[in-house]
């Protein structure tokens, strides 16, 4: 799995945070997405997959 | 519009507190862009597809300029949350609200928010020993529910905590857009306006380490900071934000599950599913409120049909969320649903910003209800709780329960 995102859609929601924060955090001083890992391991897969579904910004794409 | 076509008096009163109204369905189905009625008097379209709705709150064009001379007004006397003036003063578009978003979204996010946890968690336990002292039967919404979501956007934005009496009234009138008149309406802006000043005038002279006293401190929009009156506004809008609406949802989520305990047992045995089910019923609050109104300035098409240039669209996202095209089994409770991109938040650059506050709320809340009362249950029958009306953001009067 192969994990990007795009600052440019992110509105710093968190959600992708909340949900799986071994991948993804938020920049302290505006909250944009920061990508942990690009390619996280299959126990992560789901979860990911989660976030980049709920994403309000649509700022994250996975590629398998 | 043809003359068949019926127009529909907006919002859709609902008999039942928890469940939508059947009009929700049929206008899926049939009607996604409907004729509808404010109560104003003026015309609006409503959409309750998930594609459209989704579509729209992404799409600039569908602008929040409900103050443009030709916009609908929402409620008889024009005022109201999303109709006011003061609204105006937070950017509403482009890079200047992208620049405002991210000044204060650093200060809502899931990291932080995460570590409010325990906090939350000791103020929603000190809550539940008063209720119980009190004994059952008790009010979930005024002993809980409400004081929580205050107390922690009153300790973000560095207020007191003892003036949640004023903010409670001052974020009603601003909300409800039918029980006050216009100059009860103006009356109590203009006092939560000179609250709000003072205060910021208090936090000029003292500093603390809240978000308000930490935006003073960023300097103005030379520095990349915020003006004066935006900061004033900032803390106005994220106190109403803050207050009715994650208060009015621990209500309707416990209510929710209390309606068929099997889902309160289920919890009760697994509680690693609070997360998905806080969402769920996130999803599937019928009672969510107005919904999202839209303005455009310029034509365009949703749904098929062509909008012209000076129309005001009310987005229905309870309806969205119900739309079986989106979520397999629409209309039933999954509280294992995964994943669940319900628009309860909105969606696109300009979804709640408090979001990742209010899910770590309600999973708190839940978490410490679960742990504390196991044996709650609903003190009269769902059927017989009572919507509050008006409201922008909708809620239940009262939440009886027992344990």
């Amino acid at each position: 799995m192969k994990v990007t995102i795009d600052e440019d859609k992110c509105c710093g929601a968190g959600s992708c945070v909340l949900l799986a924060p071994e991948v993804f955090d938020q920049r302290e001083d505006d909250g944009i997405v920061i990508l942990l890992d690009a390619e996280p391991g299959e126990d992560r897969h789901a979860v990911v997959r989660e976030a980049a579904a709920v994403c309000p910004g649509a700022a994250i794409a996975v590629s398998e | 519009m043809s003359v068949n076509e019926q127009v529909l008096n907006y919002p859709i009163p609902s008999d039942a507190p928890l469940d939508p109204p059947e009009e929700w369905a049929r206008l899926r189905g049939e009607c996604p862009v409907a004729h509808v009625k404010l109560p104003s008097g003026d015309s609006a379209r409503l959409l309750t597809r998930y594609d459209d709705v989704k579509q729209v709150l992404a799409d600039p064009r569908f602008t929040r300029q409900l103050t443009a001379p030709d916009a609908a007004r929402l409620s008889a006397d024009g005022g109201g949350v999303f109709n006011s003036d003061v609204a105006q003063i937070i950017p509403d578009s482009g890079e200047e609200h992208q620049h405002w978003r991210r000044l204060v979204g650093k200060w809502f996010t899931a990291k932080r928010m995460a570590a409010l946890r325990p906090q939350m968690a000791r103020i929603a336990d000190g809550l539940i020993d008063d209720m119980v002292k009190s004994g059952a039967p008790a009010d979930l919404k005024a002993g809980l529910g409400f004081p929580l979501p205050v107390y922690v956007i009153c300790d973000m934005l560095g207020v007191p905590a003892e003036d949640r009496e004023k903010f409670s009234y001052w974020s009603d009138t601003l909300l409800n857009l039918t029980r006050y008149g216009k100059d009860e309406i103006e009356a109590a802006q203009a006092a939560f306006f000179q609250y709000m000043s003072d205060h910021l005038a208090a936090k000029r002279e003292q500093p603390g380490e809240d978000l308000l006293s930490e935006l003073i401190a960023a300097g103005g929009p030379e520095e990349g900071g915020l003006n004066d009156l935006q900061i004033l506004v900032t803390g106005m809008a994220l106190l109403v934000a803050g207050h009715e609406t994650t208060a009015n949802m621990i209500g309707k989520m416990v209510s929710m599950l209390l309606a068929d305990r099997t889902r309160w047992e289920r919890l009760l045995a697994d509680p690693s599913l609070i997360r998905t089910t806080v969402e769920e019923t996130l999803r599937l609050d019928a009672n969510s409120g107005f919904g999202l109104p839209r303005y455009l300035p310029v034509e365009a098409e949703i749904g098929g049909e062509t909008l012209p240039k000076g129309t005001t669209v009310i987005c229905s996202m309870a309806a969205a969320n119900r739309d079986d095209s989106a979520f397999e089994a629409a209309s039933e409770m999954d509280l294992t649903r995964s994943p669940n991109p319900h628009l309860a938040f909105g969606s696109g650059a300009h979804s709640c910003l408090g979001q990742s506050l209010a899910r770590t709320e309600l999973q708190v809340v839940l978490e410490v209800l679960l742990r504390r009362l196991p044996t709650l249950e609903l003190a009269v029958p769902a059927a017989e709780m009572e919507r509050v009306e008006g409201l922008a953001v909708g809620g239940l009067r009262t939440v009886p329960v027992r344990w």
